[in-house]
């Protein structure tokens, strides 16, 4: 088969690649047009999607996007393909593929039976010709349930990463964002600081901090400094109290180049981890960030459109058993993703595709003040997530992180999707909320002016 | 612990706020903490406040940059100061074509070569970035802390450059150009809802266009509620000291300065944990 065709009337759409008609049939956003490789009109976009509709999927096992011989993470999505797992769905075509995940005869142990026999470019393909309702419908279905500390993932459940940022890391400003957000009910997916520098001593200090924090209040949850691996594989080296390795990575060797990182580096970040035995629950010790863009960024997408990308991230995510993974969806910034309808649809494509492939997706609902999008965008975004089943959002005091410069979720976000929704706080966590007095049974937050006592006693230290 | 329920009482229209006695806690932090709720959901003050800010962190980011203050703030310092461009023409481009923002123009490249400068140890790009406002209020300031320690160690500062619509790789062509040893971009870092005034500096050993972001270090947030200029310009000085001695920068140049910020030991002003719970530095 030498190329990709479609015809509309008389006039027929020719595309000479794979990676051509996957670029054309993605719908419309500003990375793929600041590489060059978008539709060029929305006809042309709508005849790719009809011509992918028709691709077989075992296409994808024959015509590679990235080179096999150039790019580890193509020889590891090659390699580790399962055909047992893959033989189901193997005669069928992207278009009956997006049938077949909308059955209801497909539910979530097929899908999960189905996840190694997966490639992130089939994924991707039938994502691009999926509304929103699918993205929702489908990725409601996949369960990818992971633990550390407490459990997450679980069906009806929605966990919040912690984000205590502060500009400059001071101690009293960390604690004032850890303290408001645990009595809002937030941190069951992990409480994580982007630190203000990579100083390895300042990374094993804050680890410190987090680690006695969590064992004072007997918190069911983990801890993670976000540094790049390197760091934390000498902080460990230091014996700093280490639950999770975090690192960005990206869908093709040469952008996780310049992240600094490759394979071998992960997964020696993740032994160092594992070498602690920390979890109590389970043993996920991975903590991972992604994001559209970030090859085209690097300079290393191969002209492969962003979408499939980064469903190659979770290729590389999967690896390694991670905790967490989620997409920093609007995060890089409106040459990537240019408004709030783009981040929109990439939040829900990101969540599908790392779901389908066995990720345990979380997002970050966010976007940056030079990007067409606002707070009306991110409630949607959010609500669409929550009935999606999103494993966890981010939450921050008031959306405003005061040292990245962005705007995410905030803790009273989660409380309004986990009420609106019915969703509530994963398991152990959700005990010790009721047990602190923070929730009532109904998940409600019921803190008013006199705190539970620990935190009382805890305020009465800061003056 | 008891199972406290809220009063059924407390329902005329001032108290179906709950407030947070920690919001006092924000004199410490920036960080948008103890707002209350009205239900589980933000009142009214905080959201609309929140709206307020978002608009003026938008109207910040095409706040242009004022080339004639900045002009005779750098010439008032430095014998050399050389005004340039991005390849990208206006804002709405600058935004959309990154690519545009981390190269010069034309005229800029020929305006370097015509200075011909064969060799320095390093090379000031000043860059506008996404706030201009932060290279208005602090770019000046930072340099003020840095120079004079450049040349006690008898480094030799390039012409220094101010570059409009410019992206943090616009420091490499601008480096190469000047054969500098080591480039130092000060650029406006995107603002933030608190932080409109934010600034970055960026750091490469041997920049030349090519070099990606694993090869540089990043010293963020610098500002007066941020990072301090004297902690700034120490950690600038250490990277540019150590890079001095192995010839990298980036990943491979880890900061392993001795801790010297406001973190500390980390428990200082942790009131999360009693004094004699905390752990002690190693």
């Amino acid at each position: 088969m030498s190329g990709y065709y479609h015809d509309v009337g008389s006039k027929r759409y020719r595309f000479e690649s794979l990676k051509t008609l996957m670029a054309c049939a993605t719908p419309e956003r500003s990375g793929d047009q600041l590489a060059g490789i978008a539709a060029p009109d929305s006809e042309t976009r709508a005849a790719a999607q009809l011509a992918l509709a028709e691709v077989p999927l075992s296409r994808f096992l024959e015509e590679m996007l990235v080179p096999y011989e150039d790019d580890e993470i193509t020889r590891l999505i090659i390699d580790g393909h399962d055909p047992a797992a893959f033989a189901r769905v193997a005669h069928l075509s992207v278009g009956e593929f997006r049938n077949y995940l909308l059955s209801h005869e497909v539910d979530s142990e097929v899908l999960a039976a189905l996840s190694p026999g997966l490639t992130p470019e089939m994924v991707a393909a039938v994502a691009k010709i999926m509304r929103l309702q699918d993205l929702v419908l489908v990725g409601r279905k996949c369960r990818v349930v992971t633990a550390f500390r407490n459990t997450i993932g679980l069906e009806g459940r929605l966990s919040t990463r912690l984000q205590p940022n502060h500009p400059t890391d001071h101690p009293t400003g960390i604690a004032a964002s850890i303290l408001d957000g645990l009595l809002y009910g937030n941190g069951d997916a992990v409480i994580g600081i982007n630190p203000a520098t990579d100083n390895t001593g300042a990374v094993v200090t804050l680890l410190k901090m987090l680690d006695d924090i969590i064992h004072h209040y007997e918190i069911p949850a983990q801890s993670c400094v976000l540094t790049h691996v390197t760091t934390a594989i000498e902080a460990i080296k230091r014996g700093a109290p280490t639950d999770l390795v975090f690192q960005s990575i990206a869908g093709t060797q040469g952008a996780n180049q310049g992240f600094g990182i490759d394979l071998a580096l992960l997964q020696e970040g993740q032994d160092a981890a594992l070498s602690l035995g920390r979890g109590t629950v389970g043993n996920n010790v991975m903590y991972f960030e992604t994001g559209q863009g970030s090859a085209l960024s690097a300079g290393a997408h191969h002209d492969v459109d962003q979408q499939t990308l980064e469903a190659r991230a979770y290729a590389v995510a999967r690896r390694f058993n991670p905790l967490l993974v989620n997409t920093v969806v609007g995060f890089i910034g409106p040459e990537y993703l240019f408004n709030g309808k783009q981040i929109m649809r990439a939040g829900l494509e990101d969540h599908l595709c790392g779901k389908l492939l066995g990720v345990p997706m979380g997002c970050d609902v966010c976007y940056t003040n030079h990007a067409e999008a606002d707070q009306d965008d991110m409630d949607v975004l959010l609500t669409l997530l929550g009935a999606a089943g999103c494993n966890y959002v981010m939450g921050i005091p008031g959306s405003d992180d005061i040292m990245l410069n962005y705007q995410t979720t905030s803790f009273h976000d989660a409380l309004y999707v986990r009420e609106v929704l019915g969703l509530r706080a994963a398991p152990e966590f959700e005990t010790w909320l009721e047990t602190m007095a923070i929730t009532d049974r109904h998940g409600r937050i019921i803190v008013d002016q006199s705190l539970p006592a620990p935190f009382a006693h805890a305020l009465t230290r800061a003056h | 612990m008891t199972d406290r329920s809220p009063d059924p009482m407390k329902t005329d229209a001032t108290s179906v706020v709950t407030t947070n006695p920690w919001r006092q806690l924000s004199e410490y932090t920036d960080a948008r903490i103890g707002l209350g709720r009205a239900g589980g959901s933000l009142p009214t003050a905080p959201h609309l406040a929140f709206q307020l800010a978002h608009a003026q962190a938008r109207d910040a980011v095409h706040l242009p940059l004022d080339t004639e203050q900045m002009m005779e703030a750098l010439e008032s310092r430095f014998e050399s100061v050389v005004r340039l461009h991005s390849r990208a023409g206006d804002r709405g481009e600058y935004l959309r074509r990154p690519d545009l923002g981390r190269q010069l123009n034309e005229r800029s490249l020929e305006q370097l070569e015509s200075m011909n400068v064969e060799q320095c140890d390093v090379s000031i790009a000043v860059v506008d970035g996404l706030s201009a406002r932060a290279i208005h209020e602090h770019a000046a300031t930072l340099l003020d802390h840095l120079v004079p320690e450049f040349e006690a160690r008898g480094w030799s500062v390039g012409p220094v450059s101010l570059v409009e619509q410019g992206r943090v790789a616009i420091g490499d062509p601008v480096g190469e150009a000047l054969g500098a040893r080591m480039g130092l971009v000060l650029i406006g870092e995107r603002p933030g809802l608190s932080s409109p005034d934010s600034l970055g500096v960026y750091f490469t050993w041997g920049p030349t266009p090519g070099r990606c972001d694993s090869e540089r270090n990043c010293i963020s947030n610098v500002r007066p509620r941020g990072q301090s200029f004297d902690a700034a310009a120490k950690l600038i000085l250490y990277l540019l000291d150590e890079a001095s001695r192995r010839e990298v920068s980036g990943v491979e140049l880890k900061d392993d300065s001795e801790v010297d910020s406001e973190l500390g030991d980390g428990s200082q002003g942790n009131f999360l944990l009693p004094k004699d719970q905390a752990s002690t530095p190693e």
